[in-house]
């Protein structure tokens, strides 16, 4: 479109990367810093840097306005599933030891459960705000 | 010590700055330092946090902001009196409350009566290594739910605000 030609070659290298990096800090929590809250944002960043540079509409064809709005309370559900989960196995609210056969399996699984839930609450709330902030400039 | 004069002088420069595209950048560079500050106190966790939410999502956001308005302060309407007051008096009991935590490094504090005893449970109880997430995410599940539900409730409250009715609809103009 316009001289950003730069900017467009650097993003597409390294957006990719970012996105990977994002993967990283959520599954590797159990051994570095990060986790699903650091997670999201740099997911939901990578999306906004890409709406910078290559548009809005072309986020938005990969992830839906739609989309995003479900994604929210989906990630809140998520969460509160693996709680009510450890309630109709038998433990209390948020129990991961019934999630598996024995105990650290189940605390490893419910952990991981519910960093996927605080990942897509994070990054859809992220990409909802900017979207309804660079919707009303367009209008 | 360097790392704080910054921090002070960012602090100084977001306030006297008219030009909000320049204090939005200024508010940007306060969180990296506000990071790094963090790193040297050994919370990568809480570093990484400030990096990406303060330094890169809210400055977006601040600029997506600044898109739709103009980019100067306005001369202020009232006296800066109230505000003033209400400010030194937030001040002065944040200050008064600072007197009331265990000294910096004290080995009675919280973290360091009860934190070797998670430390040491978590490998036992969740075969995770790193304690922070096994806090995080496990022993104190319920307040990390809670956090999840104020992002959930900052979102929609964002989105009622803010979003538009779908194309054709002019209700928000």
């Amino acid at each position: 479109m316009r001289l950003d030609v730069i900017l467009r070659v650097t993003a597409k290298l390294i957006l990719p990367l970012m996105l990977l990096f994002a993967v990283y800090v959520q599954f590797h929590a159990d051994y570095g810093p990060g986790g699903g809250f650091q997670a999201g944002v740099i997911a939901g960043a990578t999306l906004i840097l890409y709406a910078l540079i290559y548009g809005l509409g072309a986020v938005m064809r990969i992830v839906p306005v739609a989309a995003v709005e479900a994604l929210i309370p989906l990630g809140v559900l998520v969460y509160v599933g693996v709680g009510v989960f450890g309630i109709l196995a038998g433990g209390n609210f948020l129990d991961y030891s019934r999630l598996a056969h024995d105990p650290v399996h189940g605390q490893e699984w419910g952990v991981f459960l519910v960093e996927v839930g605080v990942f897509l609450t994070v990054a859809a709330t992220m990409l909802a705000i900017f979207y309804a902030l660079a919707a009303r400039g367009r209008g | 010590m360097v790392l704080l004069t910054l921090l002070a002088a960012t602090t100084i420069g977001v306030v006297r700055v008219r030009n909000l595209f320049a204090a939005a950048i200024l508010t940007g560079i306060y969180s990296f330092l506000m990071a790094s500050v963090m790193i040297l106190l050994d919370a990568v966790d809480v570093a990484m946090t400030e990096a990406s939410v303060g330094a890169g999502i809210a400055m977006v956001l601040m600029l997506g902001a600044l898109y739709l308005t103009t980019t100067d302060e306005k001369r202020p309407a009232h006296t800066p009196l109230l505000p003033l007051f209400v400010a030194g008096v937030t001040g002065a009991v944040l200050i008064w409350a600072v007197s009331g935590l265990p000294d910096f490094g004290s080995a009675e504090t919280p973290v360091q009566v009860l934190g070797p005893n998670y430390v040491e449970r978590t490998i036992s109880e969740t075969g995770i290594p790193n304690a922070v997430t096994s806090v995080l995410a496990s022993y104190r599940g319920f307040d990390t739910l809670g956090e999840a539900i104020v992002i959930f409730t900052a979102g929609i409250g964002v989105l009622l605000l803010l979003k538009r009715a779908p194309s054709g609809g002019d209700r928000a103009k």
